[in-house]
């Protein structure tokens, strides 16, 4: 996507301190030479010092090719490395590749199946074995085993004819051209061959409880849902890391968690963040920093476009300007979301921000509905052909503020003729068969639709995708639009990023127009964390807050 | 007594079988899965998440699932977390010591205020500290306990500052009084329900016995009020608390789910808890079972330690 290759990590301070350790005596020196300022606004020569993330979640596997969930990133993010790295602003840069391959400078071939890596020759793993492309290969393969509990296939699949061409090089062929997977190998962390070698079943691997990785920080210790310690690496190749020991605190209750972020127990509070409803209170700590971050997932009212209420344009259409988003926004979520109107974060580079603008419209909303005859029968309730326009609306229970709002939208909905039913169910059955075969009638559900910062959206909005009716992928609002089909299907074999752009900008038209979902508001999260822990960065692009924590440090 | 323990031991496994069965089958029951934590995730598809399910044997019919997993633990293999891959047992064992520290200072809190209270509430009966007593017992019943605890740490905590706002210890310092100064608010909280009910029971069996004529014996041959109390009196009256004690034992060793969890303590309550939401069926499973034989084995031994005190029992 980019060849701007020869980025920081190239020469660090660590590079630097490590040839002054070669040099001699300097290297002994090098704390006092570089390090703390008086007011310390830099990284401290040495790493110093313990950062304590506090987590809602409990970080499940250490193996960072196993079936995960977002929480397990930031520990995955810590301990490893994968070929490439996905900045803040969706800039696509090397980290155990030397640079990011392109049709441009020939690491792509011009029609996109060719692939051909180059990689770091100075990389040690933790136990001190050198890093090479028969690592990768060994990657590569592993997650494509099938006795494998392997996370997600979606590219790797494609992969054909992985070659080591040397231990800094590696080739292979796509099945067919898929500019995507650039973006997907940025959350491919990269496992040691020889950690394998003898293993009958890489499920039960000791490598699972003890994992070796190229990254700024090594395992330490993981207590049972309690904490997961991990130790600086001294010898880490990229930048970093600045603080000596990285816990990660399993804390089960967003009331506890921020709690003990007041308290000062723990130092970042990493997902789920500070809830909405604290944001006022914990901008106003002493000695806290507290920011509103964008994030990735937009809140959405997905509709099952094969139940025949929602069939017609015109009814997804007055639906749409029925709600009243403001009033949610401001009054139910605090102010803190943006009201969006496509599934594109807003921070993106395909983010297309000419769509239309919604407008809460009551009587707009009666009169689509009249319009496409769907008129009020004897009990208030719009009716057409024999098919009331009744629904039931679900989501996870417990989730206090989405209850808030489906009341808030039940209301208005009333006001038009509508009926909605709200049925809520526990987590663990909504996002079962429940949702991913489409048997429900409408959800609100918080999506992230990017896999990276990639603004390929075919596994969300492709006919082929739809499970209920055989396909692969999770378009469970089941939407069809052969355009839309074949605009992804260009998208995914384009590797320009300019002409991508132009194909996905008419992609959010196309869905904008169409409305397999309404787009409620793109989500924030707030951040916070104790004032002199510097270098924290937020990434959008990625599924966690500790994406980077090499380049943390105390001042 | 042989026969009499041999019994309540073949009792007990039928026991154990018919709750495996239902857990098993109520667990499965529920709709969703261990796999739809992962539905969400936008590379993720239903073809991923089947393949999974096939690698870890769950499109199996369930009776198929059940006998593995039954002959399995028979032969001492609980199987492995479906979250992290550790052996269920390690789980349990590594959730076990948090739940014992905390349950068992907050039991010891417990049982010596309650029995005080109740004694004391016994032997000057309608007094202002019996009236106290019965009043702040059904206080400490009817609230509930996180309710205590977030008070607790508001106050204690955050704005006085004398004992940290949850957390078994502080990272980095693992020294027994960095531990002990954790476990004051915790296990205070989690106490104040269970002296209540001690203090009630407590007080009701020093009244059943306090009046009785071997007690009046005692005092008719001069033994000391002190004396008739505490070796009269108490003795007697402790008896059907070694009942309740038993019955305590599986709830102890089970954890406090609230409290766990408003504390942050990593215990056996707040696991199960998290293995319910996780759909861990092994997990799950396994704290079922073991906490099915602690409420046997607790009521055992109860009925042994009764038999062994209690003479009119154990002879009769």
């Amino acid at each position: 996507m980019t060849d701007k290759t020869k980025k920081a990590t190239d020469f660090t301070r660590r590079n630097a301190l490590t040839m002054m350790a070669m040099t001699g005596a300097a290297g002994m020196l090098a704390p006092n030479l570089l390090g703390k300022p008086a007011h310390g606004q830099t990284p401290p020569a040495a790493p110093t010092g313990r950062v304590i993330v506090g987590l809602s979640q409990e970080p499940t596997v250490l193996n960072p090719l196993m079936v995960k969930i977002e929480v397990d990133d930031g520990v995955h993010f810590s301990l490893f490395d994968a070929l490439f790295r996905v900045t803040p602003e969706g800039e696509i840069v090397p980290n155990l590749a030397t640079e990011v391959p392109s049709q441009a400078n020939g690491g792509i071939s011009e029609d996109g199946l060719e692939w051909r890596i180059k990689l770091r020759d100075d990389v040690r793993w933790h136990d001190g074995a050198p890093f090479t492309a028969e690592d990768v290969k060994f990657t590569l393969d592993l997650i494509l085993n099938p006795d494998f509990r392997s996370w997600r296939t979606i590219g790797h699949s494609l992969l054909r004819d992985i070659t080591v061409v040397s231990p800094t090089e590696i080739t292979w062929r796509m099945e067919t051209a898929f500019a995507p997977y650039l973006s997907f190998l940025t959350e491919t962390f990269i496992v040691p061959k020889h950690a394998f070698d003898g293993v009958e079943d890489p499920n039960s691997a000791p490598f699972n409880s003890n994992p070796i990785g190229t990254g700024a920080f090594k395992f330490g210790q993981r207590v049972a849902g309690d904490i997961i310690t991990l130790q600086a690496n001294p010898d880490y190749f990229g930048d970093g890391p600045y603080i000596e020991q990285l816990v990660f605190k399993y804390i089960p209750d967003l009331t506890v968690m921020y709690t003990q972020f007041r308290s000062g127990d723990i130092d970042l509070i990493g997902r789920q963040y500070i809830t909405p409803d604290n944001y006022a209170e914990a901008s106003a700590l002493p000695g806290r920093t507290v920011t509103l971050v964008p994030s990735p997932a937009v809140e959405t009212i997905y509709l099952n476009q094969e139940k025949p209420q929602f069939k017609e344009l015109a009814v997804r259409e007055a639906l749409y300007a029925a709600i009243d988003k403001e009033s949610i926004i401001d009054a139910l979520y605090y102010g803190l979301p943006t009201s969006a109107e496509t599934f594109m974060p807003r921070s993106s580079y395909f983010y297309n921000d000419a769509l239309p603008v919604h407008e809460f419209n009551l009587e707009h909303a009666r009169q689509l509905l009249d319009d496409a005859g769907w008129l009020p029968g004897p009990d208030g309730i719009r009716q057409k052909d024999g098919v009331r326009l009744a629904f039931t609306n679900s989501t996870t229970s417990g989730n206090h503020l989405r209850e808030q709002a489906q009341q808030f939208i039940q209301q208005t909905f009333r006001e038009i003729g509508v009926e909605m039913t709200i049925s809520n169910l526990p987590a663990a059955v909504i996002w079962g068969e429940f949702w991913a075969m489409s048997q429900f009638d409408s959800v609100i559900v918080g999506i992230t639709f990017l896999i990276g910062a990639d603004p390929d959206v075919t596994n969300r909005f492709h006919s082929g995708a739809i499970s209920a009716q055989g396909g692969r992928g999770s378009n469970n609002s089941q939407y069809v639009n052969t355009d839309v089909d074949a605009l992804l299907e260009e998208g995914s074999r384009t590797f320009d990023p300019e002409a991508r752009r132009e194909i996905y900008l008419k992609v959010q038209e196309h869905v904008r127009h169409d409305l397999p979902f309404l787009p409620l508001f793109a989500d924030s999260n707030v951040h916070g964390r104790k004032e002199g822990l510097d270098g924290v960065v937020p990434n959008g692009n990625t599924r966690t807050e500790s994406w980077h924590a090499a380049g943390w440090y105390w001042t | 007594m042989l026969g009499f323990l041999l019994n309540r031991l073949w009792q007990s496994a039928v026991l154990l079988v018919i709750v495996s069965i239902i857990g098993f089958v109520v667990l499965n029951l529920i709709p969703g899965g261990p796999l739809s934590q992962f539905a969400l995730d936008p590379g993720m598809t239903q073809a991923d998440i089947d393949r999974i399910a096939a690698q870890m044997g769950l499109d199996r019919p369930i009776v198929v699932q059940y006998f593995d997993w039954a002959w399995k633990l028979l032969q001492g293999d609980w199987g492995h977390s479906f979250r992290d891959g550790a052996p269920v047992l390690d789980v349990i064992w590594r959730h076990l010591f948090a739940t014992l520290l905390l349950m068992g200072s907050s039991t010891v809190i417990a049982i010596a205020l309650g029995t005080w209270i109740g004694i004391r509430g016994a032997t000057h009966r309608y007094s202002t500290f019996d009236y106290v007593a019965t009043v702040g017992a059904m206080v400490a019943l009817s609230i509930p306990t996180f309710w205590f605890g977030l008070v607790g740490i508001y106050v204690f905590a955050l704005k006085l500052g004398w004992v940290p706002a949850g957390n078994m210890y502080t990272i980095g310092d693992q020294s027994v009084l960095n531990y002990l100064h954790h476990l004051i608010l915790p296990s205070f909280v989690l106490a104040l329900v269970n002296i209540a009910i001690w203090s009630r029971y407590m007080r009701s069996a020093t009244l059943d016995v306090i009046n009785q004529d071997f007690v009046n014996t005692a005092r008719a041959k001069g033994v000391t009020e002190r004396r008739v109390l505490m070796k009269h009196v108490v003795g007697n009256a402790l008896l059907p608390m070694i009942t309740l004690a038993g019955m305590q034992l599986p709830s102890i060793l089970s954890g406090a789910l609230v409290t766990e969890t408003v504390f942050t303590w990593p215990g056996m309550g707040r696991l199960f808890l998290d293995s319910l939401g996780y759909s861990d069926y092994p997990v799950v499973m396994g704290l079922l079972m073991f906490s099915a034989i602690l409420v046997l084995a607790g009521n055992l031994i109860a009925d042994i330690v009764v038999a062994v005190v209690d003479p009119r029992i154990r002879l009769g």
